[in-house]
């Protein structure tokens, strides 16, 4: 079973196409099919939302499409949540 | 490349439509009261009330005259009745929608007061409806379908399944040399690097570039806060996206993988020749939708995530999501699921395949949902203050 996506084998988050629940064990892959990954699951992760994939620190720049989607605003470990609570954007 | 076909209506002006309507188009805010009452009175026919159309100046009334004019004008509508407060305005639509053949009759509603202007703008709308009633589908190629594109409500699954499957459906019109827009100033920031580079010329590179930056600026001035909750949006949240970056990234999903862009947009504007076009529009659905109804496009491909359910009185919106639960939960909004490319039981030339089957079947005359649910949002965009 697939449980995230990414889009681009550069990106340091997933998008989970299922609800994650934390404590599960998930696996995942680039659209390409040219990257799998597997990763515990730190917290509750509802599909569409972003789980990350390595640790963050402030200041850190998160990668989706293989592009910048914003800053680290509050330290994430691998397999937090990563949404508005800990990722702002750079523009406005 | 063989180029499918259709059966649509051929204006008086070569143009090609899907829908074969007559409307009832104030001129004015005033003016909606006598055309919703020919609008009930006459059946067929479809009343377009709006907000606007008094005291506006400058480059705001020029759009607005571009939006009244260009609505009338679409291949959509098979003939227009206009009614105003008074006969200058109401003149000046009348023409503007004249140039493109089609039957137009203006009323104004000064020195006659609302009844009788009722009453003979319904005996012209009657014989339009008449008119109208009997014109017949012909085969057409779909290369002659202007498509505008837009997502809204947005969530990640849009830039992951249905605004790909867009792009993937962009590609192949682009292939058979057909015309198409895509828009949303705004919400490309994060993305206009990448928007810049498919551009067919540097020119259009900068064009764009320009008028992006003008946007910007104009959020920059406003804006009271980091536009958290409005760009993205409250529902783009809850749906897990989280910056505007992120938002544009998936945005851009929908122009496709080779198609370039061959020029620049005024809101509102035809465009001049085929190819894929950029409009300088809001991102908000129901304005951006009526100025590409005004710019002569004749179906609109509109990828949601979380469920944005639009619809436009003229321009039929065919509501593709990638999101299970949106299209479970919400299905009477959503023409075609294609939630499959997240669980890998459909790649993206096959959600391509089954788009253009939406495409084409709507072009053929099947109502989208949003049609049938009575989804007639006509919002004009409006620049600064009136007078």
């Amino acid at each position: 079973m697939r449980h995230f996506l990414m889009h681009d084998s550069r990106d340091n988050v997933g998008v989970a196409v299922v609800d994650i629940k934390a404590g599960e064990t998930v696996t995942g892959a680039s659209l390409d099919g040219a990257t799998k990954r597997e990763i515990a699951a730190l917290e509750d992760v509802p599909l569409g939302h972003k789980i990350a994939l390595k640790s963050f620190s402030t200041g850190d720049t998160v990668v989706k499409y293989g592009e910048d989607i914003g800053r680290v605003v509050a330290s994430i470990r691998a397999g937090e949540h990563v949404h508005v609570h800990n990722l702002k954007t750079k523009r406005w | 490349m063989r180029v499918p076909r259709f059966q649509g209506y051929r204006r008086e002006n070569g143009r090609v439509g899907i829908r074969n309507h007559v409307i009832i188009l104030p001129v004015d805010d005033i003016s909606n009261a006598a055309c919703e009452a020919v609008g009930k009175l006459i059946q067929g026919t479809l009343a377009l009330p709006h907000a606007y159309g008094r005291l506006q100046f400058g480059e705001d009334l020029e759009l607005f005259f571009r939006t009244l004019i260009g609505t009338g004008s679409n291949p959509n509508v098979a003939a227009a009745v206009v009614i105003g407060i008074e006969p200058g305005w109401t003149e000046r639509v009348v023409q503007g929608i004249a140039k493109t053949g089609k039957p137009v009759t203006g009323f104004s509603i000064e020195r006659s007061g609302d009844l009788k202007t009722i009453a003979e703008a319904s005996r012209k709308a009657m014989e339009y409806v008449q008119w109208a009633s009997e014109l017949s589908r012909v085969e057409c190629p779909l290369d002659e379908v202007y498509i505008s594109v837009k997502c809204g409500e947005s969530d990640t699954t849009t830039g992951l399944a249905s605004c790909p499957t867009v792009g993937e459906v962009i590609d192949r019109h682009m292939d058979i040399n057909g015309t198409a827009s895509f828009g949303e100033t705004s919400e490309l920031t994060g993305a206009e690097h990448i928007v810049k580079k498919r551009a067919a010329t540097p020119e259009v590179g900068e064009a764009f570039m320009r008028v992006w930056g003008e946007y910007s600026e104009m959020i920059n001035t406003y804006k009271t806060s980091d536009l958290s909750e409005s760009q993205p949006t409250k529902g783009n949240i809850r749906g897990g996206l989280t910056t505007i970056e992120e938002k544009a990234l998936g945005n851009i999903e929908k122009l496709g993988k080779r198609a370039k862009f061959v020029g620049v947009l005024k809101p509102a504007e035809a465009p001049s020749g085929k190819g894929l076009w950029f409009m300088d529009t809001s991102s908000a659905a129901a304005e951006a939708l009526t100025l590409w109804a005004a710019s002569g496009a004749v179906v609109h491909l509109f990828p949601t995530g979380q469920g944005n359910i639009i619809g436009n009185p003229i321009l039929p919106v065919i509501k593709l999501s990638g999101n299970p639960l949106t299209c479970a939960t919400m299905s009477e909004h959503i023409d075609l699921n294609v939630s499959g490319i997240l669980s890998g039981e459909m790649n993206l030339e096959q959600a391509g395949d089954k788009l253009h089957e939406m495409t084409m079947r709507t072009c053929n005359g099947r109502m989208t949902a949003s049609e049938t649910l009575g989804h007639r949002e006509f919002v004009m965009t409006k620049l600064y203050r009136s007078a």
